[in-house]
């Protein structure tokens, strides 16, 4: 893992050094126009969400029923990045809304449900950092829900009304503009990696801080 | 008292009832493409703002992370070196 770091943090400046000569020759959508760009990282954002989401409930459950203290470490680790792009997610959004909708926010599906999840996991970190002795197990409880509201906001444009746009909206980019699929999944990758970069990172934190537990326990023995 | 109090209940109950009103109907939909120039909000400034606060939230975070990270390896050192003047 240490190895990998300074060779993928590497290759992931380099993919962000590349990211915004990419996004400025994609072609332009025809309706929306340069408000469109946004794009490019407003949904890879979300798909790092989904991954540190995941990665936090499976830890979350991991620790909950079978007490592994490593996936705890990692739960917490992927809680904070989760609200880290969830903030990105919902500001990008809201500025990109307020061009293309004329409002900044609107309580609709999509954005009601997302903004339910990014508060489920500001409310883990909360319950972590103020819960005292037994917050790991509801936090970890708390994970374990924000997993299963995730599968809803992904779905619920698909079976709500909303003014946001549905998820075959990828499907068919791949089909109209390969050039703009390409620069999608080409910052979605990016950011990937950055994602797994701040979580390596956060889960290093995580291990020292238990480590230095660790040694004030030995000291006052 | 009971004046002041009629006066911040009456201006709550205003305030209220127009901040929860329905905007007006209106009779149509104007295609965003046959706006006049003027009426545009000029895209350039959401898309500069939506990365601009990406990459500083980032730079934030990956700083937060590095103060935490020095913090627990300076308050290790400074464990070790207690106990090792500790024992000495």
């Amino acid at each position: 893992m240490k190895k990998l770091f300074v060779p993928v943090a590497a290759i992931t400046a380099l993919m962000f050094a590349y990211a915004p000569i990419a996004i400025a020759n994609a072609p332009y959508e025809s309706t929306m126009r340069l408000v469109q760009k946004i794009f490019y990282f407003h949904f890879p954002a979300w798909m790092a969400l989904t991954v540190s989401v995941t990665i936090c409930t499976v830890a979350s459950a991991l620790y909950l029923f079978k007490g592994w203290a490593k996936a705890d470490r990692i739960a917490v680790a992927a809680a904070e990045v989760t609200v880290i792009f969830g903030l990105f997610g919902l500001v990008s959004g809201s500025l990109w809304g307020r061009k293309a909708w004329g409002v900044w926010w609107q309580w609709d599906a999509r954005l009601t449900m997302a903004f339910l999840l990014e508060l489920i996991f500001f409310g883990y970190i909360l319950v972590r950092n103020y819960g005292g002795p037994g917050a790991e197990k509801l936090a970890a409880a708390m994970g374990i829900f924000g997993g299963a509201t995730a599968p809803f906001v992904y779905k619920s444009v698909d079976w709500w009304r909303t003014v946001h746009p549905k998820t075959s909206v990828m499907t068919t980019l791949g089909e109209t503009s390969p050039e703009m699929w390409f620069v999608v999944w080409f910052c979605t990758f990016t950011i990937l990696l950055f994602m797994g970069l701040l979580l390596a990172a956060r889960i290093r934190l995580e291990e020292q801080r238990a480590a230095l537990d660790e040694l004030y326990l030995a000291a006052e023995d | 008292m009971i004046r002041r109090t009629w006066i911040a209940l009456v201006t709550f109950v205003l305030l209220g009832a127009n901040a929860f009103a329905q905007q007006a109907a209106s009779d149509g939909f104007v295609p965003m493409s046959s706006l006049p120039p003027g009426e545009e909000l000029p895209a350039a400034r959401f898309v500069v703002a939506s990365y601009a606060f990406f990459l500083m939230l980032m730079v934030f975070y990956v700083w937060t992370i590095w103060k935490r990270l020095a913090k627990v390896e300076q308050d290790m050192k400074e464990l070790g070196r207690r106990q090792g003047g500790a024992t000495r």
